[in-house]
C-alpha cells in the first residue's frame, strides 16, 4: 500500500482541536502521524531543510489547500439494488469520492427495500466489490417500510447496519415509532425519521405560500413538517429511545428541537446544502423547473434563515446531501408529475463552502463538524477526525478554486440538480479513502 | 412616469397607457416600420409625440399575464377591438395568418376556449390541428417532452396548449420553437381568459383603472383567478376576493387583493363581480360541507347582488353551476355579461394570435 505525505497544508480537525499548518503522513491506511509544519524536523525558522520524508513515501504538496477529515454523507439514496438507471453502489461512491465524501450511509428505499439480512448484506458486498468510498447502510424501520410491524433490525445491524429508517416515507404511526425507539435502545443505534405529516402534504408538490399560490402549485405546509417533528420528540422523551431527523427545514421544527433538547431528549437533526442555500423563489425563478422540487420542498427565505441561524448555533449537527438520483426521463416531465430530489454528492462542498463559509456564516471549523465529525458520531463510526491512529480517509479542498457547476462531468449516473450552471469558489480537490486516492482533481501537483 | 391618454374611435377615454418602457432587444425594424405604419393609420389619437404607445409585441409567448407589462395588455385589448370588428362582416375571414399552422394541444376537457380558439384561427386564415389525449399517442403513455419533441418535428407555429398541470406550457417553451399559447394551465393562469373579461369590463365600463372587483368562489384551485389578480391589479383596478378559508390560498393578498370571508362586504360597492366555478370535487377534499350549504353562505343571489352598484356587471367564466355558486336569476338577469363574455373571447384570442405572429396594430387598421 501506498504511504504518504500531504505536505504544507492547513489541517483543520475540530476531534483533535487542530487548525494551522500540518504534515499528515499516511502508513498503511492511517493517519500515522500529525506534525506541525515549522515544528521539530520541519521547516526551521531558521530556514533548515524540510526533513527527507522516510523511504517509500509520496509527497503530495497541498500548501495552500484545506486538508479536512473525509466527509460523511448520513443521508444518501445509491438506488441500488432495483434502480440501476439512476444510480449504483458503483457511480455513487464516484460521485462522493468526487465530492469530498468517503462514507455515506445509504437509505433503504431500494427495490427491493433493505429491510433484512439479505439486502443489507448485498449492499455492504456490493460496496466491498465497487464501492470507492466506505458505504454503511440504514436498514428499514417497518418491513417493506410499510409502517406495519418492525423489520427485521437486529440481523441488518449484524450484518452492517448502523442506523433505521423508513426514508422517502415518514414512519407511519406513533406507535410504529415508539416501538422503534425503544426497540433500538438494544442496539444503540438511531431512529432517522422524514418527519411529514401525510394527510397535511398530501399531493403537494412544493412549499405552501405566496410562491406555490402565484404558480398555482399545490403546497405542503410547514405544519406538515413540523408537526411530525413534535410527535416524533415526544415519543424519544418518553423511550429515551435515539432520535435522528432528517432533512428539516422549517423554522418551528428547529424550535421543537431546541426546546426538546432543553429537556434532555436525545435528538440530532441534519440539514441539506439546497435547504441552507436556495427558497421557494427557485420554483418560480426557474420557471417550474422539476430540478426545484424536493421532498421536504425549498422553504422561504425565513426558514433558510432559521437554517442557517441553526447551523451556527449547534442545533443542527449534520449537513446530509439528501441524495436523490432521478433519471432525466423520470425527472423532465411536469412539475407534478415529477418524482421529488435532487442529486447532491457533487455540489455540496463547494456550495456549503462557497455560500456559507466564504460568506462568514460558519467558521471552517463548523464546516468540518457538520460534514465530517457529528454524522460519524451520530451514526456511531469511528471516522470524521485527522487523529493519529485514525482511517486515512482525507479530503483536500482548494478554496481559491472557481468552478462552474456542470451536470454533464458529474460522476453519478444522474443529472438532476438545480445548481447547472453556477460558479462557485472552493472544490474538493483530493479524496483518499483508507490511504487510497479516490478522487484527484489534478490539482495537487506531487513531487 | 408620464401617461398618454389613449381614445377609441367611439371618442370615448379608454385607458391611460404607460409610456413603453426600453424593452430588452431594443427595436426591431418590424417594430420601427410598425411604428412609422402606426403614425400614418393609429386607432388612437395621440397627445404628445414624445411617447409612441405600444403596437406590436414583443413576446414569443403567452405563458400568463405574469410578466405583461400594462401596455401590453392594452395593446392587446386595442388590437382586439379592431378584431371585433371582423366578426360582424359577412365573410368573416382576413388573411392575416395564411399560411400559419396552429396546433390545439388540448389534454383537458373544454368547450368554450377550444372553440373560441379554432374560431380565432380560422377567421385569421391559419391552418389548425386539434389534437387531444383521446386520440393522441398520450393516451399510450408517450411524455409530453416526446410529444412536445414531436410536434415541433412538423414545425408548427404556434400551440395552444391547455393541460393539467401548472406549468406545462412553460415546459413546451422550454422545449419547443413555436410561439406557445397557454389556453389554462392546472390551477395557474388562464391569461386568455382574464384578458376577455378585460375587454368586457372595458367595453361595458369605459375603462378598468379605479374599477372595484369582487371576485368570488373557490380561490385555491382557479387559474382564471390568478390571470384575473395579475391582470387588474397591473391595470390599476381594486380587487376584493372572497371564498370559504379552506377555499383561499395562503399569501393571495401578496398578489394584490384584498381577502373577504364573507360575501356581503366584499359586494359593497362593487362596479364588477365575477363568480368562479365551484369545482364539486372540492367538496369531498372536505373544503365545504355541502353544496347546499355553499349556495347558502356564498351564492349570488338578487339579495347579495343589491349590494353592489346598481350598475355593477356580472360574470362567470363557465361552466356555470346554477344553484350552487350562482342563482339562475343573477345569471341570467340584467347585470350579466357572461354570454358577452363567451363571444369577446374570440375576438381577444384572434388578438394575441395576431400580435404573437408579429402583426402590428397599425396595420390592422391600414
Amino acid at each position: 500500500m501506498a504511504n504518504w505525505l500531504l505536505e504544507g497544508g492547513r489541517v483543520v480537525d475540530p476531534a483533535t482541536g487542530r487548525d494551522g499548518r500540518f504534515d499528515l503522513l499516511v502508513v498503511d491506511g492511517k493517519i500515522a502521524e500529525v506534525r506541525a509544519v515549522g515544528g521539530a524536523g520541519g521547516r526551521g525558522a531558521n530556514g533548515a531543510k524540510r526533513r527527507k520524508p522516510p523511504a517509500g513515501v509520496t509527497v503530495i504538496d497541498v500548501s495552500g489547500l484545506i486538508v479536512v477529515p473525509g466527509l460523511v454523507d448520513m443521508h444518501v439514496h445509491l438506488r441500488d439494488p432495483g434502480m440501476e438507471h439512476k444510480e449504483t453502489i458503483d457511480t455513487g461512491t464516484r460521485a462522493a469520492a468526487a465530492g469530498g465524501f468517503t462514507t455515506l450511509a445509504c437509505m433503504p428505499n431500494t427495490d427491493p427495500k433493505n429491510d433484512g439480512l439479505a439486502v443489507t448484506e448485498y449492499i455492504v458486498a456490493e460496496a466491498r466489490r465497487r464501492g470507492v468510498v466506505n458505504v454503511v447502510p440504514i436498514g428499514c424501520v417497518s418491513k417493506g417500510s410499510r409502517g406495519e410491524e418492525l423489520a427485521e433490525i437486529g440481523d441488518m445491524v449484524r450484518a452492517g447496519a448502523v442506523a433505521v429508517s423508513d426514508d422517502g416515507a415518514p414512519v407511519s404511526t406513533a406507535f410504529l415509532m415508539r416501538m422503534a425507539l425503544e426497540y433500538t435502545r438494544f442496539f444503540d443505534i438511531p431512529v432517522i425519521d422524514h418527519c411529514e405529516d401525510r394527510s397535511l402534504s398530501a399531493s403537494g408538490v412544493m412549499n405552501e405560500g405566496p410562491v406555490s399560490t402565484a404558480l398555482g402549485l399545490k403546497g405542503i405546509p410547514r405544519a406538515s413538517e413540523s408537526v411530525a417533528v413534535a410527535r416524533d420528540l415526544a415519543l424519544a422523551e418518553m423511550t429515551g429511545g435515539r432520535l435522528h431527523l432528517a432533512h428539516l427545514s422549517t423554522r418551528a421544527s428547529l424550535e421543537e428541537v431546541r426546546r426538546a433538547r432543553a429537556r434532555g431528549v436525545r435528538v440530532t437533526c441534519e440539514a441539506t446544502p439546497h435547504h441552507l442555500i436556495l427558497t421557494d423563489k427557485a420554483v418560480a425563478e426557474s420557471s417550474y423547473d422539476p430540478n426545484t422540487k424536493m421532498n421536504p420542498p425549498l422553504r422561504a427565505e425565513d426558514d433558510r434563515d432559521a437554517l442557517v441561524e441553526g447551523l451556527r448555533d449547534g442545533t443542527i449537527d449534520a449537513i446530509a446531501t439528501d441524495h436523490a438520483p432521478h433519471h432525466d426521463d423520470e425527472k423532465l416531465v411536469e412539475f407534478d408529475d415529477a418524482p421529488f430530489g435532487i442529486v447532491g454528492l457533487e455540489t455540496a462542498v463547494p456550495l456549503v463552502y462557497d455560500r456559507l463559509v466564504r460568506s462568514g456564516q460558519i467558521t471552517l471549523t463548523r464546516f468540518v463538524e457538520v460534514l465530517a465529525l457529528n454524522p460519524a458520531r451520530i451514526l456511531g463510526l469511528a471516522k470524521g477526525t485527522l487523529a493519529e491512529g485514525a482511517d486515512a480517509d482525507i479530503t483536500v479542498i482548494d478554496p481559491a478554486r472557481v468552478r462552474t457547476v456542470d451536470p454533464k462531468r458529474f460522476q453519478s449516473r444522474s443529472r438532476n440538480t438545480p445548481f447547472g450552471g453556477w460558479k462557485l469558489r472552493g472544490w474538493p480537490v483530493l479524496t483518499m479513502v483508507g490511504g487510497k486516492i479516490a478522487h484527484d482533481a489534478d490539482a495537487s501537483p506531487r513531487r | 412616469m408620464e401617461t398618454i391618454p389613449v381614445i377609441d374611435r367611439a371618442g370615448g377615454r379608454l385607458e391611460a397607457a404607460r409610456r413603453p418602457r426600453k424593452r430588452p432587444g431594443g427595436t426591431t425594424p418590424a417594430a420601427a416600420r410598425a411604428a412609422a405604419a402606426s403614425v400614418a393609420a393609429a386607432p388612437q389619437a395621440r397627445e404628445g409625440a414624445a411617447a409612441q404607445p405600444l403596437t406590436s409585441l414583443a413576446k414569443r409567448h403567452l405563458l400568463g399575464i405574469q410578466g405583461l407589462e400594462a401596455d401590453e395588455i392594452t395593446l392587446i385589448l386595442d388590437t382586439a377591438r379592431a378584431m371585433a370588428e371582423v366578426g360582424t362582416r359577412s365573410i368573416k375571414k382576413v388573411p392575416a395568418l395564411r399560411g400559419k399552422t396552429i396546433v390545439n394541444f388540448f389534454m383537458e376537457p373544454s368547450t368554450r376556449t377550444r372553440s373560441s380558439f379554432e374560431i380565432a384561427e380560422k377567421r385569421l386564415s391559419a391552418d389548425t390541428l386539434n389534437f387531444a389525449p383521446s386520440s393522441s399517442s398520450v393516451s399510450k403513455g408517450e411524455s409530453l417532452l416526446d410529444t412536445a419533441r414531436n410536434l415541433e418535428a412538423m414545425a408548427p407555429d404556434m400551440i395552444v396548449i391547455r393541460h393539467k398541470a401548472s406549468g406545462a406550457p412553460h415546459f413546451l417553451a422550454r422545449h419547443c420553437r413555436s410561439n406557445i399559447i397557454n389556453a389554462g394551465d392546472g390551477t395557474h393562469e388562464h391569461p386568455t381568459q382574464a384578458l376577455l373579461d378585460a375587454f368586457t369590463i372595458r367595453e361595458r365600463k369605459g375603462r378598468i383603472k379605479g374599477l372595484k372587483v369582487t371576485i368570488v368562489g373557490d380561490l385555491t384551485h382557479s387559474r382564471v383567478l390568478r390571470s384575473n389578480l395579475f391582470l387588474l391589479a397591473t391595470l390599476g383596478a381594486t380587487v376584493q376576493v372572497c371564498g370559504p378559508p379552506t377555499l383561499v390560498p395562503v399569501g393571495i393578498q401578496e398578489l394584490g387583493a384584498t381577502v373577504h370571508t364573507r360575501i356581503e362586504p366584499a359586494l359593497e360597492g362593487a362596479d364588477v363581480i365575477m363568480m368562479l366555478r365551484i369545482q364539486r370535487e372540492r367538496q369531498q377534499g372536505g373544503a365545504f360541507p355541502s353544496a347546499r350549504e355553499y349556495f347558502n353562505l356564498y351564492g349570488l343571489t338578487r339579495e347579495r347582488v343589491a349590494r353592489a352598484r346598481p350598475d355593477a356587471i356580472i360574470m362567470h367564466p363557465g361552466p356555470m353551476n346554477r344553484g350552487v355558486e350562482i342563482d339562475s336569476v343573477v345569471a341570467d338577469g340584467p347585470g350579466s355579461v357572461i354570454l358577452e363574455q363567451v363571444a369577446n373571447g374570440v375576438s381577444v384570442r384572434m388578438a394575441v394570435l395576431y400580435l404573437l405572429a408579429g402583426g402590428t396594430l397599425g396595420e390592422l387598421a391600414s
